[in-house]
């Protein structure tokens, strides 16, 4: 479902000298459907700007990506848009969305976009949030306000509300507690189960033991 | 689905003043349910641009096309008066900057949001009255007020009562110059919510005019990046933020203060 081939990217800091900086060279990988593949490699060495350019947030210098049959490099936007509506889904690090709109709305919000109807959509994100352990009387206030790790709980539901037959996650359990990483981690589980092809970071060696299938490690895609 | 065929399109578009440009050599598609933010500083040309396309400027060069009902793909140029005049009224709309500029401030609410029922023919009282205030419900204005002026209104009442008096007649286009502007905070998020679901529910497209990056990013798929005139850089709005490619844009984005 995601091919990397021979993917470079070179930041030009116009604004700071022209300065060139090379992040990654030369990147090969391929996760299939039903499989969890792990980025590895020391922070620095270009983990997020690799899962950035599959999902078409940072422009690739040289190569080439595909994803579910689509050319990330030189897709439009519109293609690029078609495909994380319905394939491609990534769960950040960073909640961004509009300031008081609902969590309840905010998970059921992809579902939603894809046509799901409003009463299945809130049903979904409903379940997820229980199994999240966010305490259903937050449900209506706007994430914005919730600690760093329901923060992250939240963006975790709505990442997995749609059920995406790619999934991109970036330390999905980083700052949870044990029992809700044990959800998450069940949550990759049962994507892998449906046959998601997943790529993910995690800092967690114990959970990259449990759902991870490969590891790739980063370092090697830097220009001798 | 995608469809094969852009809902609107400009193509070379260039609007000079004398010796001064306004905007030069400007080429679009935009899509039906597609969201496009045009963002720059100030004299940019980007409101220039957003009148040429809209059809309160006249283009020097270029051409503007619309995927008319009846007719497909039609140049704007190509339209009579009166046409052009039915299109604004029916399937495009503007929201102004400045509420007072797209509303009539000596007529009641529920007028305001009427008369454009009434332009197109509507005439039985109780089906316009009906419609304005479902229309004033859904903006989140109550209904209670719908016989007062909008000089009465707040600012934030005033800009959610003009884009409830210009979605009325169920645009598929819509044009927007700073919507956001010159309101308070709090009040911006309330109009971008509204303004994403009415998007999301009525499949609208729209072009939205803004110097605000915090707005585009929330509320548009696709960004055009103006300066002195020319596009300087276009593409997906969260790759053109994130991992912008011009020297300009680069400075653009770094420049903005995080809350």
């Amino acid at each position: 479902m995601i091919h990397v081939e021979n993917v470079s990217k070179t930041f030009t800091l116009h604004n700071q000298n022209s300065a060139v900086i090379e992040v990654v060279s030369r990147a090969n990988l391929a996760v299939q459907s039903g499989e969890c593949v792990a980025l590895t490699g020391v922070s620095g060495s270009g983990k997020s700007t690799l899962m950035r350019m599959i999902y078409g947030n940072y422009l690739a210098a040289s190569g080439q990506i595909t994803v579910g049959g689509v050319d990330v490099v030189h897709a439009s936007p519109r293609e690029i848009i078609a495909l994380r509506r319905h394939t491609l889904g990534y769960v950040s690090q960073f909640l961004r969305v509009v300031p008081r709109v609902s969590t309840l709305d905010v998970v059921a919000e992809p579902l939603l976009r894809v046509g799901t109807p409003e009463t299945q959509a809130h049903e979904r994100a409903s379940d997820l949030l229980a199994r999240l352990r966010i305490p259903e009387a937050l449900w209506q206030l706007s994430p914005l306000t919730f600690s760093g790790g329901e923060q992250q709980r939240v963006n975790i539901a709505r990442g997995f509300a749609h059920h995406f037959p790619v999934l991109l996650v970036d330390e999905p359990t980083a700052s949870l507690d044990g029992t809700n990483r044990d959800t998450v981690l069940a949550l990759i589980e049962e994507a892998k189960a449906r046959g998601a092809a997943i790529l993910g970071i995690f800092h967690d060696a114990a959970a990259r033991e449990r759902v991870c299938d490969r590891e790739i490690d980063v370092s090697g895609f830097k220009a001798p | 689905m995608m469809q094969d065929e852009p809902l609107f399109a400009a193509s070379g578009l260039s609007k000079s003043y004398g010796t001064h440009v306004g905007c030069r050599d400007v080429s679009f598609d935009l899509w039906p349910g597609e969201v496009l933010g045009i963002v720059g500083e100030s004299g940019s040309g980007k409101s220039t641009l957003l009148n040429c396309i809209s059809g309160q400027l006249e283009p020097s060069e270029g051409d503007v096309l619309y995927r008319t009902q009846d007719e497909g793909m039609k140049s704007t140029q190509a339209m009579t008066e009166p046409e052009l005049r039915k299109l604004r009224r029916t399937e495009w709309a503007f929201v102004h900057q400045n509420p007072r500029d797209g509303l009539r401030l000596s007529v009641s609410a529920g007028g305001n949001v009427g008369e454009r029922l009434m332009a197109i023919g509507a005439r039985h009282y109780g089906d316009i009255r009906n419609s304005a205030s479902e229309w004033l419900e859904r903006v989140e204005i109550s209904t209670a007020r719908i016989d007062d002026r909008p000089s009465t209104f707040s600012g934030g009442m005033q800009q959610r009562l003009q884009i409830a008096r210009n979605l009325v007649t169920h645009p598929r286009l819509i044009f927007m110059d700073e919507p956001t502007g010159g309101l308070d905070v709090s009040v911006q998020a309330r109009l971008l919510d509204l303004l994403r679901s009415l998007v999301r529910e009525l499949g609208l497209s729209a072009i939205i005019v803004t110097h605000d990056l915090a707005v585009v990013r929330l509320l548009a798929d696709r960004l055009m990046v103006m300066r002195g005139g020319s596009v300087v850089e276009q593409g997906l709005t969260d790759q053109v933020l994130d991992d912008p490619q011009h020297p300009y844009t680069q400075l653009l984005v770094s420049s903005v203060l995080m809350p």
